[in-house]
């Protein structure tokens, strides 16, 4: 996959809650080829604003058209490239996890380690809610392969600027 | 008072002063056409079919400096604006479509002529609007006008569902529009122009290269005298012919693909290039690793998003186009003058060299009329200062080439997506916009078949348009290609055309036809004095081809000539 070596770009838009407004952004990158690799978003402590997550890989040319072009829009209110500042990032995967026998305490075991909640409990499976950066998850997935991964399902990552501390 | 949405929708026409309306009936807008009836200050001008009424708008636009305005119903009459809207996207033409809608309880139900028109418009306007609720439809109407006429132009459709229109409220009119996300910078950044004069002050080789931007700031005045301040040769795109007059001694003609030799090679070898108001189009700049490969580069434009999108640009300046050259020339007369005709002599007789060397020209024949020479004419009787709107193809690229406009404003063409099918509605507009100019739609046999329809909508209205046919019985572009690039394998590119007088006839326009070069002169000149459309078929050259030329994908110095 030729695009993994590329840059990854961690975006944050403020659009107006309006219907369409969604469609406008993700058509946007679709339109113009530009690659999502996950998009989040809802709704601010002000109801008539979304925040958008948008996590897309791209040379240095590329983002910066990609900003450009989410600024003209007349329901963006607000672009930040997070990449190039201090931030904090954040996704969430649910997995089921086969854990019989022997596995059984094994998964649990990784699950500690991770700092992962069990959120569901069946006499051969857990399901287990993990948050990290993208590395994290990964390297709990990895690990958790081996036992037989289930079901999965994921968020797509949600960032947050750290604030100044001087 | 209480009014309906339609009213409400025809005051606030009113009140962004529109007189004329484009536009179709049917279904759902029933409600606005009734209202209309009861409105006179606003004309509405029934054309054939929805594609036109938004070239028209198009058109009307450009000729007018005002916002045009189409309107058109449900379903098929909305998805038939597409591609004019699409054209006027691409070229930043200020226009509003309105549509009509099913009745929104019906909205998503596949219901009768519906159709997503929002959804599908999306990419190809600068914003659009599905208005479900009556209190908001005055707000939205005045912002589709505030947003298609401010920043970068462009087109915005407004959906308008029935039952909005057959609603009543008391409607509030807003004051003014403001936007909290939209804010065009027009005040281009001090620094930055500064910047840009230092760098024209130490060039060697410096262009102009001027686009659309010029005709759309009105910013020709204040090219033409920065220009002349600094002995700066200048080029313009398809869309900026105009905004330098052709007639100047500094101006080189058009670039890119079908540009002149002079100004492609000015550009190769510049070391200074001025973009303003222009977007480095693929058309205009052949293989990009070699475009102006010595220069160093300036780009002037309102939207942000055209700068560095194709090259990289050292000195960015997002700005309106008249007020930086306004902030440049107010500079320079801050400073001591200087004798810059004697420092850029050696530049300029570079210049003049190349135009004398491979000039615009073309083989002179006594049998047969050369579609070059009709355009030539038509500029010499016109004074060059007639309102040309052009179809796509060779028709589009020899008005260009051989239609020196001298004025902004006098060429309308689709420059950016290339419709053919635009040059007859838009010159319906213009000539509705400007009702005693002389206006002439410079066409192919191939392309005015693409909306012909027309004919009888300018004879009904009384719009004496005159239509130009360089009539070579081929899709003479696409044929140029396949002679140059296809072996003369001619696919699909011959074309046979009806009679174009008997056509005109039986329209009620004027039909006039030209075999033979001598006739080419009478046949203008009763056109020009018949107050009525007139169709002017000349039968030119079938294989002549547009030169020079830079094939696809090469650079801009490996034109081929002839």
């Amino acid at each position: 996959m030729e695009h993994k070596t590329e840059p990854r770009h961690t975006i944050s838009v403020w659009v107006d809650n309006l219907p369409g407004v969604l469609s406008r952004v993700t058509g946007l990158f679709s339109g113009r080829g530009f690659n999502i690799e996950s998009l989040c978003v809802a709704e601010t402590m002000d109801p008539e604003v979304s925040r958008i997550t948008i996590v897309s890989t791209g040379d240095e040319a590329i983002t910066e058209q990609i900003i450009k072009q989410l600024h003209k829009l007349i329901n963006v209110i607000r672009v930040v490239d997070l990449s190039e500042l201090e931030h904090v990032e954040r996704e969430m995967a649910l997995v089921t996890v086969k854990a019989d026998g022997t596995s059984r305490a094994e998964v649990l075991r990784i699950a500690d380690i991770f700092r992962c909640r069990v959120v569901d409990v069946s006499p051969t499976t857990y399901s287990l809610e993990i948050t990290g950066n993208h590395a994290k998850i990964k390297a709990v997935l990895d690990n958790l392969k081996v036992h037989g991964i289930l079901d999965i399902v994921r968020t797509g990552s949600l960032a947050i600027q750290r604030t100044k501390k001087e | 008072m209480k009014m309906t949405g339609a009213q409400i929708f025809l005051k606030c026409l009113e009140r962004e002063e529109v007189k004329h309306i484009f536009g179709y009936p049917g279904g759902v807008v029933l409600d606005i056409y009734d209202e209309l009836t009861r409105t006179p200050q606003i004309q509405h001008i029934l054309v054939r079919h929805e594609q036109a009424a938004v070239h028209a708008a198009d058109g009307y636009a450009r000729a007018s400096r005002k916002v045009g305005v189409a309107l058109v119903t449900s379903g098929p009459g909305a998805t038939n604006t597409v591609t004019g809207i699409a054209s006027a996207y691409m070229d930043s033409i200020p226009i509003v479509v309105f549509t009509g809608q099913v009745p929104t309880a019906l909205i998503g139900n596949d219901a009768f002529q519906e159709v997503d028109i929002v959804g599908i418009t999306r990419p190809c306007t600068k914003h659009n609007y599905l208005v479900k609720d009556i209190n908001q439809l005055a707000h939205t109407i005045h912002e589709a006008f505030h947003i298609a006429r401010s920043g970068r132009p462009g087109p915005v459709l407004v959906d308008l569902p029935k039952d909005v229109m057959q609603a009543s409220i008391v409607p509030k009119f807003p004051e003014s529009i403001k936007i909290k996300s939209y804010n065009p910078t027009y005040h281009a950044n001090p620094r930055q122009v500064k910047r840009a004069l230092d760098l024209a002050f130490t060039a060697k080789k410096p262009v102009l290269y001027t686009g659309g931007g010029i005709v759309l700031s009105d910013a020709s005045e204040e090219l033409t005298k920065f220009a002349e301040a600094l002995q700066i040769p200048v080029t313009s795109t398809l869309m900026g012919l105009g905004g330098f007059p052709g007639d100047h001694p500094l101006w080189m003609g058009m670039l890119g693909m079908h540009g002149t030799y002079c100004a492609n090679m000015a550009v190769s070898k510049a070391d200074l290039l001025i973009a303003v108001g222009a977007r480095f189009d693929d058309r205009v700049t052949g293989k990009l690793t070699e475009f102006a490969p010595h220069a160093k580069i300036i780009h002037v434009d309102i939207d942000p998003s055209s700068i560095s999108k194709n090259v990289k640009v050292d000195i960015p300046i997002v700005g309106d186009c008249r007020d930086t050259l306004q902030q440049l020339n107010d500079l320079l007369s801050e400073m001591p003058a200087r004798n810059w005709a004697e420092a850029r002599e050696p530049w300029l007789k570079t210049v003049a060299a190349w135009e004398q060397e491979h000039p615009l020209t073309y083989t002179w024949s006594d049998t047969v009329i050369k579609p070059q020479y009709v355009i030539e004419k038509l500029w010499e009787l016109t004074n060059g200062d007639a309102f040309i709107t052009t179809e796509v193809g060779q028709n589009q690229m020899w008005a260009a080439q051989f239609y020196k406009f001298k004025k902004p404003r006098r060429l309308m063409t689709s420059g950016g997506l290339g419709v053919m099918g635009y040059g007859f509605p838009a010159a319906m507009g213009v000539q509705v916009a400007q009702p005693d100019a002389i206006v002439i739609d410079i066409a192919g046999d191939g392309s005015i078949q693409m909306n012909i329809q027309e004919l009888i909508t300018v004879v009904e209205n009384n719009l004496p348009v005159k239509i130009a046919i360089l009539n070579n019985t081929f899709l003479g572009m696409v044929r140029q290609w396949q002679q140059l690039f296809y072996e003369r394998r001619y696919s699909s590119t011959p074309m046979a055309a009806p009679d174009f007088v008997k056509l005109a006839e039986a329209y009620g326009a004027v039909g006039l036809r030209a075999t033979k070069p001598e006739e080419v002169e009478p046949v203008i000149k009763e056109a020009l004095n018949t107050p009525k459309p007139v169709i002017m078929d000349f039968r030119v050259e079938p294989e002549e081809c547009v030169m020079p030329m830079v094939p696809a994908g090469k650079a801009m110095h490996e034109m081929l000539l002839a």
